[in-house]
Parts: structure tokens; C-alpha cells; sequence
């Protein structure tokens, strides 16, 4: 078991190596998309399993921010990382205004980045645990 | 002096000396115009006065001095028809008819005598012993003998004494016999010679010949010069036989000569005057009117060059004025474009130090691996990797501090609730400051008025004074309070206060300098107060530093609620580069 499933997205292609290769060692279970279109396209093929998506903002076609509309249109209990190389803080307040979790600024260090993932997919692990018990209750309410 | 000045002096100077010529031009043409007319028309009318004056004055003289011929004529005239010849011819009777007409008309008649046609003096009777005196040869015998009556020039005669006389001649058995009277010639002068007018006016009386027949005091008259040979060229001859005339005499000096004819044209009483006593008055007002001119005048040339003055001051000025600002959009221009430039090389190596410092840190992570726990060098190779990593995160400082430097999209203005930005940004650095073992204590305002501003650049500016005061703290802890207020409804009040150890009194001056910091190489840029001062500015606020060392540092910002509009984008940008 993995600690997490996770999905990285950049367009910087020898990034996306490095950082998957560095999650893969710490235990995560790391998928890879270049940009948001294929970010949609992994989600869809594996969506259930993901957990946590880390998103580059600056991106070239759909960026960060409308790729991040998107997952969470879609896959609302989906947690997602803001990374910026964006010194200013107002795109990832953006970021964070239209639901995700944190924000990170590249390059970042990585005990940071494995305890924002850490602490998103146990948020997502928490909020589907709590779906499961109003699912539950639902059931239990209408037996009784 | 520089080119410039040269220059400058080269293109004002002209345009000076045409604002003063125009001056000058537009304000003394009319004035010249009317004043000229005025003048001259004046000048018409009083020398037509003059001359009416003149002349009135000797066409009342000429009347009296007619009569006064005429009336001595008569009273000859009346003395032979009352009297025979053989009464007058004795010179007893005579006598005491000169003593009836002096008694009558005072000292007028000075002698009286009876002439025969041989020119032999019957009777006689006055102060002189002229009895028996042969008048053949005198020039005035011939004459008196062809009319009834004559009135002769002045003469010397026998007597050796300028005098006239009157006769009236009569027939006695077809023997023609004249009465002749003498007139005082000081009486008749007396008449004359008291027609005085201003300084140099007198009157005078001269025969056809030009010979004066009154004194003239030793006044120059004309002298060799009949009165026809005067007013041949008279431009007027008014109904009175009156006569006038302007000549020069031989000083050189204009001369006014008023005639009238008297004794049938063979006298002419002429009233001279010097031109320019005549027209005294009008010369007086000419001379009044040429000093208020030339006062006028001066007056005029002083206001064209003070005006002239200060207009070039002023249009100097503004030519400075407008030469500063343009050099100001000139370095603006410069900026941005260093700005961009440093946004675009910022975004481009952000990137690739990336890149670096992850992999790196994956070499970190593969020397955990058991196969390189043995090897000598993994000290070595740690503390290299370290040092990797730690320039790598030097570099992404400065890449984020060039691109916020050079950032300028969002300065959208939009109604911006402080305390909300303060709780978001509080918020944002609370994982810091907790790191840091900083408390951030906020004391908002409620119902504090919202502004016109941009949201981020106000974010930018909070965070930078909450990081700087975290900074300030340094690890060792402490409090940092935010606090809004508001001292009146056209503006709002906040500051961020932190009990740090405070900035010294000579580095307190230089904080919103750029590139201006007190951290350690690689740790600030010295962009971060000096932006704020310039998003500040920009808002139309302002923001001061007070800090005591060892009892904290505040920073306060007074922002106006209405912003006013930066002119142009270029502008606003540009200032936040500058505090």
C-alpha cells in the first residue's frame, strides 16, 4: 500500500521526471501529465485511485487555474497543490479561492511538499470516510 | 555656461523681443493716432482762434483809430464852414479856437494855422513861432490843395518833431485856402502803442511807403517792407479788409502780422505778434500732452519688458517643467523595459534551478540507498548536494523577488476591504511565523471603510511588512500586531508593529531605498520596502517608519478611500520603482 496516489502536472518535462522519480522513493504511488488536457485524460483513465494532484499554475494552453476548475467540477473530493514559480501570492489565492488545498512555491523543498501531500490525502481519506458514514446513516435511517 | 543654455537663451530671446515690439506696437499705435489728432486739431482750432482774436482786436482798433481821424477831420472841416477866411486868418481868433478844441479834446490838436494857396502861413496860432511860414516846398501842400480834406503821414516838417496834420481846404473868391491842424503826435501814439498784447504783441501803423507813423517802443518791426509787399501773399482777406499773415523775420523767429487798412489804404494798422506767444497756451497743452505721452510711453516700455519678463519666467518654467517629465517617461520607459526583461530572464531560469534542485535532492535520496552507505565520500557528497540545494533556493529568491519587482498586470483598482486582506495575508504567514515563533496579533477596526485599490498590490504590501517584521524577530519570537483604524471617513489607518530589536536611527532614512538591506548577502534584495513605498505612493497614501532600537520597529500606512486614477499605466508602474 501506498502512502498516497498522486498526479503531477508540469509542462517542464525534466521537473516532472525528477520530482516523480523523488515521490516513487518515498513510497508514493505517482502518476505524470505534461498538461492539464492530459492531467483530465489520467484522471479519467484512474480516477477513482487518485488522490491528491499537484499542479504547476504557469502552463502553456489550459493553465493551472482552469485545469484546477476543471478537477474539481469534476472530482470535487479530489485535493489539489498549487505549485507556482509565480513569486506573487495572488494566483495561488486564486488558486486557493476556487478549492485547492495549499500552494507551494517552486522549486520546493521536499519534506514540505510530502507533508502538504500528506496531510491532502488524509483530508480526501477523512471527507470520503464521512461520505461513507452519511451514505450509511442514510441507509440505517431509512431501515429504521 | 553650457550649449543648452546657449540654446535656450538662443530661442528666448527672440521670442522675448517679440513680445515686447508687439507690446509696445499695439499700445502706442493708437495713442500715437489719437494723440496726434487730437493735437493736431487742437492745434487748427486755436490758431483760427488766435487769428479771429487778432483780428477782431485790430478791426475794433482800426474802427477807433478811423474815427479818431475822422473826428479830427471833421472838427477841422467844422472849424472853416463856421468860420470866414478873414475870421481865421487872424491868428488872435485862431488861438482861442485851439484853446475851445484843447479845452474840448484835450492836448489832440497841438497847433493850428491858415495856409494860402502860394503856401504862405496867414495865421498861426500853438507853441511854435510858425507865423508867416512858407509851406511851398513841404509835401503834403500839394495834396491838401487837390481835396476838400487830407490827412498827411508823419513827418519832421519845420519843426524838427514827428507829427501829422489834418487840413480842410475852402475857396475864397476862387482862391482855394486850407486850415491845418496839427496832430499831437504823442495823443495819437497813445492810441496805438496801448494795444498791447502777451509778451510781444504791440501794434504799430505804417503808410504805403512801409514808414512807421507810430513808435514802436524799440520793438523790431518790418522794416523796408510796404504792407502790400507783406500781405501780397496773404492767404486770407476777410470781409473787413483784414489782413493776416505768418512770416519768418530775420532771427528766424515766426512772426503773426494782423493788417487793417485805414485812412482810404494809405495807412495799415498792423498788429505783430511772436507765433509762439500767440499760441502760448496751445504750446503749454502740446508740451502737457508730450510729457503724458512720454510718460505713457516709458510706462509702456516698462510694462513690456516686466510682462515680457515674466511670461519668458514663466514660459521657461514650464518648458523645464515639461523637459523633467519627459525625461521622467523617458527613464519610466527604461524601466519597464528593465522590468520586463528581468520578469522574462526570472521566469526562464526559475525553471531549470528547478530542475536542479530536485535533482539534486534525488541523488540525496539515492545516497540513503544502502549501497552508498559505506562509501568514504558520502559525507562529502551530502555536504555538496546541501550546498546545491541551498544555492538553488538563493537563485529561486532572487527569480521571485525580480518577477514581483517586475510585475505590474494586476494593479486592477477594485473596493478592497483591509481587515479582509490583513486576515487572508495573516493567514498566509501564519505557517511562518509559528516556525519563527512569532505571534501575529490583529486589532481590526470593524466597519472599517472599504477603498479603491488594487487588491494585490495591497496584499503585496502587507506582506512584505509581515515578513520583514518576522525577519526582524528572528527565531528569537516575539509579537507582531496588526492594527486598523480610521481618523476620519476619507481615509484608513493601519500598521504593522513588531518588538524586534528595531532599526538604528542612521539606517532609518534609507530603508525605502531599493537595493537598500541590512540582510545578509542572498537573504533580501532590498526591493521588498521600497516596493511598498511605491505601491503606497502610487495610491495617493503614505506610509512611515518609526523605530527605537530594542523596543521595536512600526510601520503605518495612511490610504486615502478614494484613490486617485493613475493617468496611464506606464505611469503608476513606473513610480512604484522609486519611493
Amino acid at each position: 500500500m501506498t502512502i498516497a496516489k498522486l498526479l503531477l502536472v508540469d509542462d517542464e518535462t525534466a521537473f516532472l521526471d525528477a520530482m516523480a522519480r523523488r515521490l516513487k522513493k518515498r513510497d508514493f504511488d505517482v502518476f505524470t501529465a505534461p498538461s492539464g488536457m492530459d492531467a483530465l485524460d489520467v484522471l479519467s483513465q484512474n480516477g477513482e485511485k487518485i488522490e491528491v494532484v499537484i499542479l504547476d499554475v504557469k502552463m502553456p494552453g489550459m493553465d493551472g487555474i482552469e485545469t484546477l476548475a476543471e478537477i474539481k467540477r469534476k472530482y470535487p473530493l479530489i485535493e489539489v497543490v498549487m505549485l507556482t514559480g509565480h513569486a506573487t501570492v495572488s494566483s495561488a489565492i486564486d488558486g486557493m479561492k476556487q478549492g485547492a488545498f495549499d500552494y507551494l512555491m517552486k522549486p520546493c523543498d521536499m519534506a514540505v511538499l510530502v507533508e502538504k501531500v500528506n496531510t491532502a490525502a488524509s483530508k480526501k481519506r477523512q471527507q470520503e470516510e464521512k461520505i461513507i458514514e452519511a451514505r450509511m446513516k442514510a441507509i440505517t435511517t431509512r431501515r429504521a | 555656461m553650457n550649449p543648452k543654455d546657449i540654446a535656450r537663451k538662443a530661442y528666448y530671446h527672440p521670442l522675448r523681443r517679440n513680445i515686447i515690439l508687439i507690446i509696445i506696437f499695439v499700445s502706442f499705435i493708437p495713442l500715437i493716432v489719437v494723440s496726434s489728432g487730437i493735437l493736431f486739431q487742437m492745434h487748427t482750432i486755436y490758431q483760427e482762434k488766435v487769428r479771429m482774436h487778432l483780428e477782431t482786436l485790430v478791426k475794433k482798433h482800426k474802427q477807433n483809430i478811423d474815427h479818431f481821424l475822422v473826428e479830427r477831420q471833421n472838427n477841422i472841416a467844422f472849424l472853416v464852414d463856421e468860420y470866414t477866411y478873414d475870421h481865421l486868418s487872424k491868428s488872435e481868433n485862431l488861438a482861442a479856437l485851439l484853446h475851445k478844441l484843447q479845452g474840448t479834446y484835450g492836448r489832440v490838436f497841438s497847433d493850428i494855422g491858415v495856409v494860402r494857396a502860394d503856401g504862405e502861413q496867414v495865421s498861426y496860432a500853438g507853441p511854435y513861432l510858425l507865423e508867416s511860414a512858407q509851406y511851398n516846398d513841404a509835401e503834403w501842400f500839394q495834396a491838401a490843395f487837390q481835396a476838400d480834406t487830407y490827412t498827411s503821414d508823419v513827418f519832421l516838417g519845420l519843426r524838427g518833431f514827428p507829427h501829422f496834420i489834418v487840413t480842410a481846404r475852402r475857396f475864397e473868391n476862387g482862391q482855394p485856402w486850407i486850415l491845418r491842424a496839427t496832430v499831437d503826435f504823442l495823443a495819437f501814439n497813445d492810441v496805438v502803442e496801448n494795444i498791447q498784447l502777451g509778451q510781444t504783441g504791440f501794434a504799430y501803423i505804417i503808410n504805403q511807403t512801409g514808414a512807421l507813423q507810430t513808435r514802436t517802443a524799440g520793438r523790431p518791426v518790418l522794416e523796408g517792407r510796404t504792407y502790400q509787399e507783406l500781405f501780397r501773399e496773404s492767404d486770407r482777406l476777410s470781409e473787413e479788409d483784414i489782413l493776416s499773415v505768418i512770416r519768418q523775420d530775420s532771427s528766424g523767429s515766426e512772426l503773426i502780422y494782423v493788417a487793417g487798412m485805414l485812412k482810404d489804404n494809405h495807412w495799415a494798422l498792423i498788429l505783430q505778434q511772436d507765433k509762439r506767444d500767440a499760441y502760448q497756451d496751445l504750446n503749454r497743452t502740446r508740451n502737457i500732452a508730450i510729457l503724458v505721452f512720454g510718460l505713457g510711453g516709458i510706462a509702456i516700455i516698462t510694462m513690456a519688458l516686466v510682462l515680457s519678463r515674466g511670461m519668458i519666467t514663466r514660459i521657461a518654467s514650464a518648458d523645464q517643467e515639461k523637459e523633467i517629465m519627459s525625461q521622467q517617461i523617458i527613464e519610466s520607459g527604461h524601466l519597464a523595459s528593465l522590468g520586463e526583461l528581468a520578469a522574462g530572464i526570472a521566469h526562464e531560469i526559475n525553471n531549470p534551478v528547478a530542475i536542479m534542485v530536485e535533482e539534486a535532492g534525488w541523488i540525496e535520496d539515492l545516497l540513503e540507498d544502502e549501497a552508498f552507505r559505506e562509501s568514504e565520500s558520502l559525507e562529502e557528497f551530502k555536504r555538496a548536494l546541501a550546498q546545491i540545494r541551498k544555492q538553488g533556493i538563493r537563485a529561486r529568491d532572487i527569480t521571485h523577488k525580480l518577477l514581483s519587482f517586475a510585475r505590474r498586470s494586476d494593479s486592477r483598482v477594485d473596493q478592497v476591504d483591509v481587515n479582509d486582506l490583513i486576515k487572508e495575508v495573516v493567514s498566509l504567514s501564519a505557517q511562518q511565523a509559528k516556525y519563527n515563533n512569532v505571534e501575529i496579533d490583529t486589532r481590526l477596526l470593524e466597519r472599517l471603510s472599504a477603498i479603491r485599490a488594487s487588491q494585490t498590490e495591497l496584499q503585496q504590501v502587507l506582506f512584505n511588512l509581515i515578513n520583514n517584521a518576522i525577519d526582524a524577530l528572528d527565531k528569537q519570537g516575539g509579537t507582531i500586531e496588526v492594527k486598523t483604524w480610521q481618523s476620519s471617513h476619507s481615509e484608513v489607518r493601519f500598521h504593522v508593529r513588531d518588538d524586534g530589536p528595531g532599526i538604528p536611527e542612521a539606517n532609518l532614512h534609507r530603508i525605502f531605498e531599493p537595493f537598500y538591506t541590512t540582510k545578509p548577502v542572498g537573504k533580501g534584495t532590498g526591493l521588498g520596502l521600497s516596493i511598498c513605498y511605491g505601491i503606497i505612493n502610487k495610491m495617493g497614501g503614505d506610509i512611515v517608519v518609526s523605530s527605537k532600537v530594542g523596543e521595536g520597529t512600526c510601520f503605518e500606512v495612511r490610504l486615502p478611500v478614494n484613490a486617485p486614477e493613475p493617468s496611464n499605466e506606464n505611469a503608476a508602474a513606473d513610480k512604484s520603482y522609486k519611493p
